[in-house]
């Protein structure tokens, strides 16, 4: 298995910029989500791991080897469609057995290395099957079965669980990231579901107008966004943005809303100008005392928790709280934001300003 | 069922579509059926008036169509007895038969450059089509232009440039220069035809095949082209049929060495009178070859027969 390393990457389609130099590691065994909204470049940068494109400029190198340029075939690294891409003139068992042909493998060999893999991901009753009858989620494991049969260095997965119903969805999520931990094979995966890549990623990267933004584990992308974009994509409701503007210093620890004195994680660099406080709504209380007022407009109600919104003199702001707190409509309620949680951005970058939380995060 | 779906036919409007692919059938096929009966009949039946459904069969057409034959006298008849069935139909009339006639060698022909110019425009247009439809080819919009605008007037048009461009690069009653001819003018149709289909190939099939560790070649090859089989084998009846039966340019540019069977079919006609029932013949062998190439392909043709517009 392998590490994936990619350098300033870059590729352009005439005059459009997919990917702008991107750079980010993927360590061996990882299993690894390129996170973005459609036409970000997450499935541009995927296919050129796997080198169905070719980098306009940068490297790649995989264990070591810098591959950027050459044949997909050289490369050894599987690749899993969204559409599956299953081979419709052939069966399910020369599907699967197709990469191993290529390589001029035995056919009792070949015989030998399908059944297993057809035992792996329980396929073993439908491999004379021809693949156009089969369900959406046997031609998945038939996709992963060819990804796999051959034991590549590395994973490439555009989207795999894109074209499932959602009820199936959550159980190929489970299989795939069941089937990652067993095999320990380094996955890149792409998705525009930022839920898919909280839960089964162990690291992160998220990418926006041909950007990456972030790079991270999910904890550090959720807890310690690195641009507002970040922050706004990930989360559910996504983060709050309190707009002021003032000047702040390194070191500092209160920032001032409205005259209002807001701790936050100690700064450290100064900074002048629009600003953005950001909280996530668990990390907003709903007080009745408080100095920092608002008034109710809406509330949610999901189960345990129940999501707010409130109007305060720096915008609407989403709380989510414990569903057994009564909230009125109307009602003026005071809010606590948990200081050691709240980021603040410059409004103009969308930059996070660095501060006690995210030191050592950010790059760049 | 929803108030959209589409409800099976009543066996009264099937019954209904049903007579009218039997009477649009016969219509169409009274003209071949009569040209195979004309086949079979003797010369005096061929041309009876009211026409004959009910008559002796005989070969005689065949014969006559495959043989040159002279006449002889009664003392050369009496002297050399019959050799064989044919010989004896040509007896009825005074004549032995002398040699072959040349129409097994035409006939020959028309599959040689027939079967050789859908070979090659097919071979062509596929790889053509391949590239036009995969690859980012400079001016590609215009290049199909130009290539379809080939076929913007009659070929015949441009029969005389043609006629001493072969007779200066000594292409002139050759099989290569009739091959070549036929292929340029199919090529058009070849590379549009099949370039809709390749489009509606995914490209993610070749690129699976790339990353399983093939070539470009070998994706083309293994996957493209058993996906693109049905669009194939329609732009080959195609080409074929127009190959097969092109007249015009046989004419100009064939005589003696790669004449093909359409120009050669109406000359029999001039050969000991009006012999309908061997020109009969003739026609009816001339239509089997393209007659057997569709049913062989007709599976392909079903499907193929929208132009790519519909995929399973």
């Amino acid at each position: 298995m392998a590490e994936i390393v990619v350098q300033n990457v870059r590729k352009e389609f005439g005059d459009f910029v997919a990917v702008r130099e991107s750079s980010f590691t993927v360590g061996d065994g990882e299993f690894f989500m390129l996170l973005g909204p459609s036409g970000c470049g997450k499935t541009t940068t995927l296919r050129m791991i796997a080198g169905l494109e070719l980098p306009t400029s940068g490297e790649i190198y995989l264990d070591g080897e810098e591959i950027s340029q050459q044949p997909p075939s050289e490369r050894d690294i599987a690749f899993v469609f969204q559409m599956f891409a299953l081979y419709p003139h052939m069966n399910v068992r020369k599907n699967i057995s197709y990469p191993l042909v290529s390589q001029g493998m035995p056919r009792a060999q070949v015989r030998e290395k399908v059944a297993e893999v057809a035992r792996i991901l329980g396929i073993g009753d439908i491999l004379d099957r021809p693949v156009g009858g089969l369900s959406g989620g046997d031609r998945q494991r038939v996709a992963l079965g060819r990804a796999i049969v051959r034991v590549p260095k590395a994973f490439m997965m555009d989207e795999p669980l894109g074209a499932l119903d959602a009820e199936f969805r959550e159980r190929m999520a489970e299989e795939l990231r069941a089937l990652h931990d067993r095999m320990g094979a380094t996955t890149v995966y792409v998705t525009h579901d930022q839920l898919e890549a909280m839960q089964m990623g162990d690291k992160i990267v998220v990418m926006n107008n041909a950007v990456v933004e972030q790079f991270g584990t999910p904890q550090e992308i959720y807890d310690k966004p690195a641009t507002m974009f970040v922050a706004d994509f990930i989360g559910s409701p996504p983060m709050n943005f309190l707009g002021f503007s003032g000047t702040l210093a390194s070191g500092d620890t209160v920032a001032e809303l409205g005259g209002h004195q807001m701790a936050m994680p100690e700064l450290r660099e100064s900074v002048a100008g629009n600003l953005v406080f950001g909280v996530r709504p668990e990390h907003i209380q709903l007080v009745t005392d408080g100095s920092y007022r608002g008034e109710v407009l809406a509330t949610e109600y999901l189960g345990t928790t129940q999501v707010v919104t409130i109007r305060t003199p720096n915008g609407e702001v989403k709380a989510r709280i414990n569903s057994d707190q009564p909230v009125k409509m109307g009602e003026a309620v005071g809010l606590a934001f948990n200081p050691a949680t709240v980021t603040l951005f410059d409004e103009g970058t969308g930059r996070a300003l660095r501060s006690s939380l995210n030191e050592g995060v950010l790059h760049g | 069922m929803s108030a959209h779906s589409i409800n099976a036919p009543s066996s009264r409007q099937k019954w209904i579509a049903g007579s009218l692919v039997v009477v649009y059938a016969l219509v169409t096929m009274i003209p071949l059926v009569w040209i195979m009966l004309t086949g079979f009949k003797s010369p005096a039946d061929a041309i009876s008036y009211p026409p004959k459904w009910v008559f002796d069969p005989t070969l005689e057409g065949y014969v006559n169509l495959f043989t040159t034959r002279t006449r002889q006298t009664q003392e050369f008849l009496a002297a050399n007895p019959p050799q064989h069935w044919a010989d004896e139909i040509v007896r009825q009339y005074d004549m032995v038969i002398v040699g072959p006639s040349k129409f097994g060698e035409r006939f020959l022909n028309s599959v040689i450059i027939g079967f050789g110019s859908t070979f090659l425009s097919v071979f062509l247009g596929t790889l053509a089509a391949y590239a036009f439809s995969r690859f980012k080819i400079p001016l590609a919009d215009d290049l199909l232009f130009f290539i379809l605008s080939t076929r913007m007037m009659p070929p015949i048009a441009v029969a005389i440039p043609i006629f001493l461009m072969y007779r200066n690069l000594g292409l002139s009653d050759t099989h290569l220069g009739m091959i070549f001819l036929y292929t340029a003018v199919n090529i058009s149709l070849a590379v549009w035809l099949l370039k809709g289909f390749i489009d509606e190939i995914p490209r993610e099939y070749e690129e699976a095949a790339l990353i399983d560790g093939y070539t470009r070649f070998q994706a083309f090859r293994k996957v493209v082209l058993p996906q693109a089989a049905t669009g194939i084998a329609s732009t080959a009846v195609f080409c074929l049929i127009f190959a097969w039966n092109e007249y015009a340019f046989a004419v100009l540019l064939t005589s003696a060495t790669a004449q093909t069977a359409p120009p050669f079919i109406p000359t029999i006609i001039g050969i000991g009178g009006l012999d309908w029932p061997a020109v009969a013949a003739g026609a009816t062998i001339f239509l089997l070859p393209v007659m057997i190439f569709t049913i062989l392909l007709r599976k392909h043709l079903l499907r193929g027969i929208t132009f790519g517009a519909v995929r399973k």
